[in-house]
């Protein structure tokens, strides 16, 4: 199998290098350059002891192909919509009771009508999922529409079907959380579609039910599941979703000529 | 030639060429060390992985407790109408562990199905064959009819329209002195033959029964 050439670290944009000094001036230092040098100090400290500013270059400033265009931004979309959940989700949690009778729809209550921003804060989160989902999707779609699943990004797009799966698992285990009538019922006939398939379905349904009725525990294997299980796999996998992109580079649109234009082309004298 | 591949069959490290193997030696102190590690590290893995799994599974094959629950007197249920009661299918979780049943005196008339004869009352489940939304029962029509996506069944319960694959579950029934109490739930096929209780969504005619089995929770009482 052949092997996939070796990109050495990008080097420092133009924009981030330190400034020539201007004539005249003698390296005057006043209090806006002793912040800066401040700051550089901090971070070259921890660069020195962890070699971190080359990843952090290798992630930022690598090259991307000519015609590269916004549909590209999809998947950071996708990756900031799951970032507001997961802080959203982190202060929701601090109010939330799973306790199936009546404490689970009575924190939410409490969250939504008496805490300060409580009503903003669910609201971005419950939004916040359905804009994730849409934003999945428009990134699954680009990808495939592009032909950016080929070799060798197969394992890329391997990875961002299971990550799909995961984000609808989340929606399902989130929306019982609530607890209110819809909750409740949605989960019922949720669960009970699971069960409808042939030999194994009822064994997936008492699964995730808990047993083969709505029990005392079902409410709190849901957070579990959306809380626990579900964002740890999904932070690992987005992470190798991520490495994977960046070592094996986006590619163009499907119409951008291999060739580059005559006037960018060396010539050799 | 031969000598060689008679040699590698030995159980002895001598025999195997192994370097520095000792006479008699049947395992290599490398691999005696290597394997006894790999196997302690696997019984650690195992003593907290084994018990978080039959946590997560468990439930799976855990029976259900049979119970019996008084729903009222002799004299509350006609046999030409139903009524609902409250049964609690799921202790301990308030509201969330109730269900509805219609509960109808045993009429001959109209139960003339012979699956059904010895039965004091017909207790009919509230939820729907279909996903499980409550059903209810409309006087006015004789029929059960399911909100959510327009399931309808008849007097017995079997489905005369809609999406259900089955009629509606049934509950068993005894009188217990002047209190009518009610049992475990039991699904029926189209033909009112009973079986143990089901998910909605799984039909039980003739090749249906085959990928729906039984579940090892479910008893037959």
């Amino acid at each position: 199998m052949p092997r996939l050439p070796k990109l050495s670290a990008p080097p420092l944009p133009a924009p981030l290098q330190a400034p020539p000094p201007r004539p005249g001036e003698n390296g005057k230092r006043g209090p806006v350059e002793e912040t800066k040098e401040a700051g550089i100090a901090v971070v070259d400290w921890v660069d020195e002891r962890t070699s971190l500013s080359g990843a952090g270059r290798w992630l930022m400033f690598r090259k991307v192909p000519q015609g590269t265009n916004w549909f590209y931004t999809l998947g950071s979309a996708t990756l900031f919509a799951f970032l507001n959940q997961a802080v959203t989700g982190v202060f929701l949690a601090m109010y939330y009771r799973p306790d199936p009778a009546g404490g689970a729809y009575e924190s939410i209550r409490y969250v939504t009508n008496d805490v300060f921003l409580g009503q903003f804060v669910r609201g971005m989160h419950k939004w916040g999922s359905s804009v994730m989902v849409v934003l999945v999707f428009l990134h699954m779609g680009r990808t495939f529409f592009w032909g950016a699943y080929k070799y060798p990004r197969e394992l890329n797009w391997v990875i961002g079907v299971v990550l799909l799966i995961l984000t609808m698992v989340m929606s399902f285990t989130g929306y019982l959380l609530p607890f209110d009538q819809r909750a409740y019922w949605a989960t019922i006939v949720g669960v009970n579609i699971n069960g409808t398939g042939p030999l194994l379905g009822p064994y997936l349904s008492d699964f995730l039910r808990g047993g083969s009725e709505f029990g005392a525990t079902t409410l709190s294997r849901f957070y579990a599941i959306h809380m626990l299980l579900l964002p740890g796999a999904l932070i690992a996998l987005i992470g190798a979703h991520l490495y994977l992109v960046t070592k094996l580079g986006t590619t163009a649109p499907p119409w951008q000529k291999a060739e580059a234009p005559q006037e960018l082309r060396e010539v050799e004298v | 030639m031969s000598d060689k591949r008679a040699k590698h069959k030995s159980k002895y490290t001598l025999d195997k060429g192994i370097p520095g193997a000792f006479e008699g030696e049947t395992i290599t102190r490398r691999r005696f060390m290597t394997g006894t590690a790999n196997g302690a590290g696997i019984i650690a893995a195992a003593a907290f992985t084994l018990p978080a799994l039959g946590f997560a599974i468990g439930p799976i094959f855990k029976s259900n407790q049979h119970h019996w629950e008084t729903v009222g007197t002799v004299d509350m249920f006609p046999d030409n109408n139903y009524v609902p009661v409250v049964l609690t299918v799921s202790p301990n979780i308030g509201e969330a562990g109730k269900t509805t049943v219609y509960m109808r005196k045993f009429n001959p008339e109209i139960d003339t199905d012979p699956y059904d004869q010895g039965t004091p009352y017909i207790a009919i489940s509230s939820r729907c064959a279909h996903v499980g939304c409550p059903v209810r029962w409309v006087d006015a029509s004789e029929r059960f009819i399911c909100p959510c996506h327009g399931g309808v069944y008849d007097l017995l319960g079997r489905r005369v329209g809609g999406p259900p694959v089955r009629p509606l579950d049934r509950f068993y029934t005894r009188v217990n002195g002047e209190n009518v109490e009610v049992g475990p739930r039991f699904s029926v096929n189209s033909l009112l033959r009973r079986f143990s209780p089901r998910d909605p969504g799984e039909p039980l005619d003739g090749i249906g029964q085959v990928p729906h089995p039984s579940r090892p929770g479910a008893q037959k009482p």
